[in-house]
């Protein structure tokens, strides 16, 4: 029986001035509906880069994914994305970026009011109710993040793609926000693929920690599954002795089996091939 | 000092303020937002009229404050005089034709119009109402050509040696063709517009339109990569694309080139009116020049003076117009 989410032999090279960088190489990954599954690695092995694939906005040279048997050929609506940085529209209110959303992917489906408490529907479920008509710019890192997250589940995806979610945010912010997660994943049930480079936070909210192996050609290093119960709690967790094994053995393969040897100067390297469209990002900065 | 503290306190009260503390900070930025102003200004001043004592010309010393304030009154003297002048002109016609109409009633009564010399005033109005058209042709052309060229690579890559090319030539070097362009092509017995306002309108026109178009393509082909995601994601088909993502995230820029645009289309046209002699402010000062009584000197000195002022309320609107219009409040500053 085929999975619910599906990568096979996903390989993805960039063209560089150098000829071409491989970035993932042989990426296999089956995930089940309902499952929440963290990717975590160094920064620059790819992570980002496997999330967009999944998203469509990459396409692998070689392998692909296959959703609902259906393969994934570019981006949509079904496979909704909770960007780092909110990427919300700045002239519009939070209601209104997700009226944006609503409006598109239930055109004809929904009539005008039922948008309008779907919409709504969806804000509350954030707890952004009560700033929902103010703009970007009025509100605090979290309250935006909190408006991207309702913005990805009212277009009610069949996977939730989240790119370090919380990873601009201060640790308070980010505990409360990964807080309203969970409780929201316990009413929806949805397939979700975060990015993270938070051991805790992966350990605390996924089904399984997907580990990267460091780049070029990143790959699946190892997957840990997180039997813990749910609810979690993360009061109660900190002092649980399966909980810290499973951080245990997140931080053992970061540190341990793939530690970053490389320097600074490499490390720049690598997000440089990554940033590589047409032209060289040193061209980019001086034109 | 104590009591003037209380005074100071007593009313800081009235109006509302609450305690000492606010009270000195309300006298600090006071201070900061008038009184710093002001007393450049006063500087200025001094230095202007102490300056002005020491220059001599052949039409006597170079205008001072004093003289500058004096020929302001006497140019608002003559505005007055001269619609005075104006009302009596058609009085007059009026008185006549009611007394031919009373002998002969099927007179049909003919008013003329009244050609007397533009004040100074009348020369601003012309300006600004040229200015004012120029700039919005120009709009009306760099806007829409600035967003195809946005989001047309190849169209962009085409047109911009000719953006370029055009863009840097003073107003100066137009005025020639236009005005020969205009004479030759706008040919109709019943003109509805002056020849000089189109030659005008269009050398700023022209001159104006570059950094709005430049702007308004840079806005439009800029947008972040991160909106052009969603918009992916959402699969907004390109219509919608362009008009709820890509136009809204360059309006910050439009505004800006229309900033820009404007206070070039107000330097141009004072040069444009002077060279070619087309009513306006430049004329007026052209006029003076060449006119070199013992007053032209201080006269032209207000015409300087009213140029800056009109040019800073002209770029101070189109800011009220970008606070008012674009959703991004932090790229006003100044």
């Amino acid at each position: 029986m085929s999975k619910h989410l599906e990568l096979t032999g996903v390989s993805i090279e960039f063209p560089t001035p150098k000829g071409p960088f491989k970035a993932l190489d042989n990426v296999n990954l089956k995930i089940e509906k309902g499952e929440f599954v963290s990717l975590i690695g160094h920064s620059g092995c790819g992570k980002s880069t496997v999330l967009n694939i999944v998203a469509g906005l990459h396409k692998a040279t070689t392998g692909g994914v296959v959703l609902e048997g259906k393969e994934v050929d570019e981006p949509g609506p079904e496979r909704a994305v909770v960007f780092q940085n909110h990427s919300l529209l700045p002239w519009l209110s939070a209601y209104e970026n997700v009226e944006l959303a609503v409006k598109q992917v239930f055109k004809g489906q929904k009539s005008r009011a039922e948008m309008k408490s779907w919409i709504e529907h969806n804000l509350e479920l954030v707890h952004m109710t009560h700033a929902m008509h103010k703009r970007p710019d009025e509100i605090s890192g979290g309250m935006k993040q909190r408006v991207g997250i309702a913005r990805a589940l009212a277009m009610e995806p069949k996977v939730l793609l989240m790119d370090e979610p919380f990873g601009a945010l201060d640790a308070l912010t980010r505990a409360h926000l990964q807080d309203s997660l969970m409780d929201i994943q316990k009413d929806l049930n949805n397939t979700v693929i975060m990015i993270t480079h938070d051991v805790d936070e992966a350990v605390l909210l996924s089904d399984r920690i997907v580990m990267m192996t460091n780049g070029p050609a990143a790959t699946v290093g190892e997957i840990l599954k997180v039997e813990l119960p749910r609810p979690r709690d993360r009061i109660a967790l900190a002092d649980d002795p399966q909980y810290n094994h499973y951080r245990h053995e997140v931080l053992s393969f970061l540190y341990e089996k793939q530690r970053k040897v490389e320097d600074i100067g490499q490390h720049r390297n690598v997000k440089k091939v990554q940033a590589a469209g047409n032209e060289s990002p040193k061209k980019r900065a001086h034109g | 000092m104590s009591s003037i503290r209380m005074t100071l306190a007593g009313v800081s009260s009235i109006a509302g303020v609450k305690s000492n503390d606010t009270l000195s900070s309300w006298f600090k930025r006071t201070a900061r937002a008038l009184g710093l102003p002001l007393l450049g200004l006063l500087v200025f001043l001094m230095i202007w009229q102490a300056g002005a004592k020491q220059i001599h010309t052949s039409l006597g010393e170079f205008p001072g404050p004093s003289q500058v304030y004096q020929q302001t009154l006497s140019l608002i003297a003559d505005h007055a005089a001269e619609r005075n002048r104006e009302a009596e002109f058609y009085e007059r016609q009026e008185t006549r034709n009611a007394e031919r109409i009373a002998k002969d009633p099927s007179y049909e009564a003919k008013i003329r119009e009244y050609t007397g010399k533009p004040t100074f005033f009348d020369q601003i109005g012309t300006s600004l109402v040229t200015v004012l058209a120029g700039f919005v042709i120009a709009g009306l052309i760099a806007i829409p050509l600035g967003i195809c060229i946005g989001l047309n690579g190849a169209l962009y890559s085409a047109l911009n040696p000719v953006i370029q090319l055009f863009k840097p030539v003073s107003p100066l070097a137009w005025l020639p063709l236009v005005t020969m362009v205009v004479s030759a092509v706008y040919v109709t017995p019943d003109p509805m517009f002056a020849k000089s306002f189109l030659t005008s309108l269009f050398t700023v026109s022209l001159c104006c339109l570059w950094p709005t178009l430049i702007n308004t393509a840079v806005g439009v082909s800029a947008v972040s990569p991160d909106l052009q995601n969603v918009s992916k994601v959402l699969r907004l088909s390109w219509g919608t694309h362009v008009v709820k993502i890509v136009l809204p995230s360059s309006v910050p820029m439009i505004f800006t080139g229309l900033r820009l645009s404007l206070g070039i289309a107000w330097m141009v046209l004072i040069a444009a009116e002077m060279l070619a002699q087309n009513p306006g402010l430049g004329k007026f000062v052209w006029d003076e020049f060449q006119n070199g009584s013992s007053d032209s000197l201080g006269r032209i000195m207000v015409a300087v003076l009213v140029i800056g002022l009109i040019g800073f309320l002209l770029d101070r609107v189109m800011l009220l117009l970008q606070r008012a219009f674009s959703w991004d409040k932090n790229a006003i500053t100044r």
